[in-house]
């Protein structure tokens, strides 16, 4: 990779300064903590759920560009989505991360989030742009089988 | 020697179009020590202390000669006071626990400052849980400096050990342990010193500092990985128990009783990096040939510029004292509304090699209301090119990000 612009392009850079994403959530039915200890990265998730689908999702906290642009435009991604597709899609993002899949069909559901395609080329970057991600992983994981059990029900 | 150039012993730096600015963390090797390696691998290595053959005596010299070596280089009285260990770190924990474990009782005191590198501060957070004894700061004022009223206020006639660090990694100041050391003393209490971050840069004389302990890690000093160096005073390491068991480290052993060897010994259990201290003989041979007259010579015009040209880059928030002389060669830096990472990134596709991140030193950063910063260091091999290079770097990030961050406010 030889041009900045490849990893810090206007939409990560846009997301990653200034999301609107970045607020509290009314009746938030999860929350969820992720943080890289080595960088100081910090993020909290709150998700909302209308039956098995994603209504809404906002996040808080503080960290480096990608980190933030990572989280902020996982948000405009999943929302709407079932959890079901949400889990494929998280499957997929990390999958591109760490270089284990190419196929543009698959990683065409990333929407917007394929703007991280460039940071595998970037190791010491690489937990930045999965902090989010892995964070909704445990969420989805930790709370399969609490609350209404809505998120158990896709299975 | 040519000081234009010491570049050229740095194969890396020959290999690589980068401006490596995180000596700090590990300095490059000169070709002289890599060689060094190299010669006792094809012409000497056997593990020594262990064989009878004239091949194992022939390394246990090389060995031993090298601590011969190293207590002339920082002038300890006795050649059994200098210990060899994996880092920094490990020496650091070898006194906390040997001594520290031993020696402190329930009210006792130990102060450090808020400058240390966790290695020097979590060893003693722990001592002090298990002892019931009390761990106490000496804080910074606006100049990054510990001030005299705070050495003053913090050690007592409680304080039993004070541990400070030389050079701080994240602000560069250079503390003056002449005077910790003086004021402890008369206190009752012993003194560990972290020259980790000095010793690549001045001299260190343990007697005329009189350092109970002092603890450096080779790699900071152009020596390979993996091998550090820890300095005590003869009458208390003796009285001390040892760290680690095993070979080596032993005299007589039964089936229940052991007895230990003597120093140095009774701290090197098991197989030692004989490579490692190869190392450290020839880098020590490589410093005193350029001599830390001239090092510091070099250092002081490098970081100088450094100063005077960062200083001109508005955007940037500095955090180094004022006070030039009491300035090493580390400099950390933020730009503003930028994460210290975003920026590392940056440079590192510029070719500049700088850290980011707390620098093991979170309690510093929390004290300076901050999560991390970036930090250059500079070492010998360093020239004004790389400090251009760095502030061409840095306009570059600042342009990229400031149009966001001017949004954002």
């Amino acid at each position: 990779m030889n041009d900045l612009t490849d990893v810090y392009n206007e939409l990560i850079m846009e997301h990653g300064i200034n999301s609107y994403n970045k607020k509290k959530l009314q009746n938030a039915d999860f929350s969820e903590k992720g943080h890289n200890p080595n960088c100081g990265d910090e993020i909290t998730l709150e998700l909302k759920l209308n039956g098995n689908i994603i209504e809404d999702m906002a996040f808080s906290g503080h960290g480096c560009a990608i980190s933030q642009a990572s989280t902020s435009i996982m948000i405009d991604t999943l929302k709407g989505k079932t959890i079901e597709e949400a889990k494929e899609i998280i499957k997929t993002f990390i999958e591109m991360i760490k270089r284990e899949t190419t196929d543009e069909e698959k990683l065409k559901k990333l929407e917007d989030a394929i703007a991280f395609q460039n940071v595998s080329n970037m190791p010491a970057r690489v937990k930045c742009a999965l902090l989010a991600w892995h964070t909704i992983e445990n969420m989805l994981d930790k709370n399969k089988d609490t609350g209404s059990g809505v998120i158990d029900e896709c299975h | 020697m040519n000081l234009q150039e010491i570049k050229k012993d740095f194969p890396i730096l020959e290999n690589r179009n980068i401006s490596y600015l995180d000596s700090g963390a590990t300095t490059q090797k000169p070709i002289q020590v890599i060689n060094a390696i190299q010669e006792f691998y094809k012409k000497n290595n056997a593990n020594p202390h262990r064989g009878a053959y004239s091949l194992s005596i022939e390394a246990t010299e090389f060995y031993e000669n090298t601590r011969t070596k190293i207590a002339q280089f920082i002038n300890a009285r006795h050649r059994e006071e200098i210990i060899f260990s994996k880092n920094a770190t490990e020496s650091l924990n070898l006194i906390a626990y040997s001594y520290g474990m031993t020696n402190l009782k329930k009210d006792d005191e130990v102060v450090i400052s808020i400058m240390e590198h966790h290695s020097n501060l979590v060893p003693w957070q722990n001592v002090t849980k298990v002892t019931n004894s009390k761990l106490k700061y000496m804080y910074i004022n606006d100049s990054f400096e510990i001030p005299d009223e705070e050495i003053k206020n913090k050690i007592t006639e409680k304080t039993k050990i004070v541990g400070i660090t030389h050079v701080s990694n994240v602000l560069g100041t250079v503390n003056n342990v002449k005077k910790i050391i003086d004021y402890a003393h008369k206190k009752g209490a012993i003194v560990v010193v972290d020259a980790s971050q000095s010793i690549p840069h001045m001299k260190i004389d343990v007697q005329e500092l009189n350092a109970d302990f002092l603890v450096f890690s080779a790699h900071k000093m152009l020596a390979p990985l993996g091998i550090a160096v820890l300095y005590g005073k003869k009458q208390i390491l003796e009285k001390m128990n040892p760290f680690l068991m095993g070979g080596d480290m032993i005299e007589y052993v039964y089936e229940q009783e052991t007895t230990f060897a003597p120093l140095p010994n009774k701290f090197e259990a098991g197989t030692q990096n004989v490579e490692g201290v190869i190392g450290l003989g020839s880098a020590i041979d490589y410093i005193e040939n350029i001599g830390y007259n001239n090092i510091y010579k070099i250092e002081k015009e490098l970081v100088r510029y450094a100063r005077q040209e960062l200083s001109k880059l508005d955007f940037l928030t500095l955090y180094f004292t004022p006070n030039e002389e009491n300035h090493s060669s580390v400099i950390s830096f933020n730009i503003e509304g930028v994460h210290p990472h975003d920026v590392a990134s940056i440079l590192d596709l510029e070719g500049v090699c700088v850290r980011s991140g707390n620098h093991c030193a979170q309690p510093l950063m929390r004290y300076l209301g901050i999560d991390s910063t970036c930090r250059a260091s500079f070492y010998i091999y360093n020239t004004k090119e790389d400090v251009d290079r760095l502030v061409n770097a840095l306009n570059k990030a600042y342009d990229m990000f400031k149009n966001y961050i001017k949004k954002r406010n």
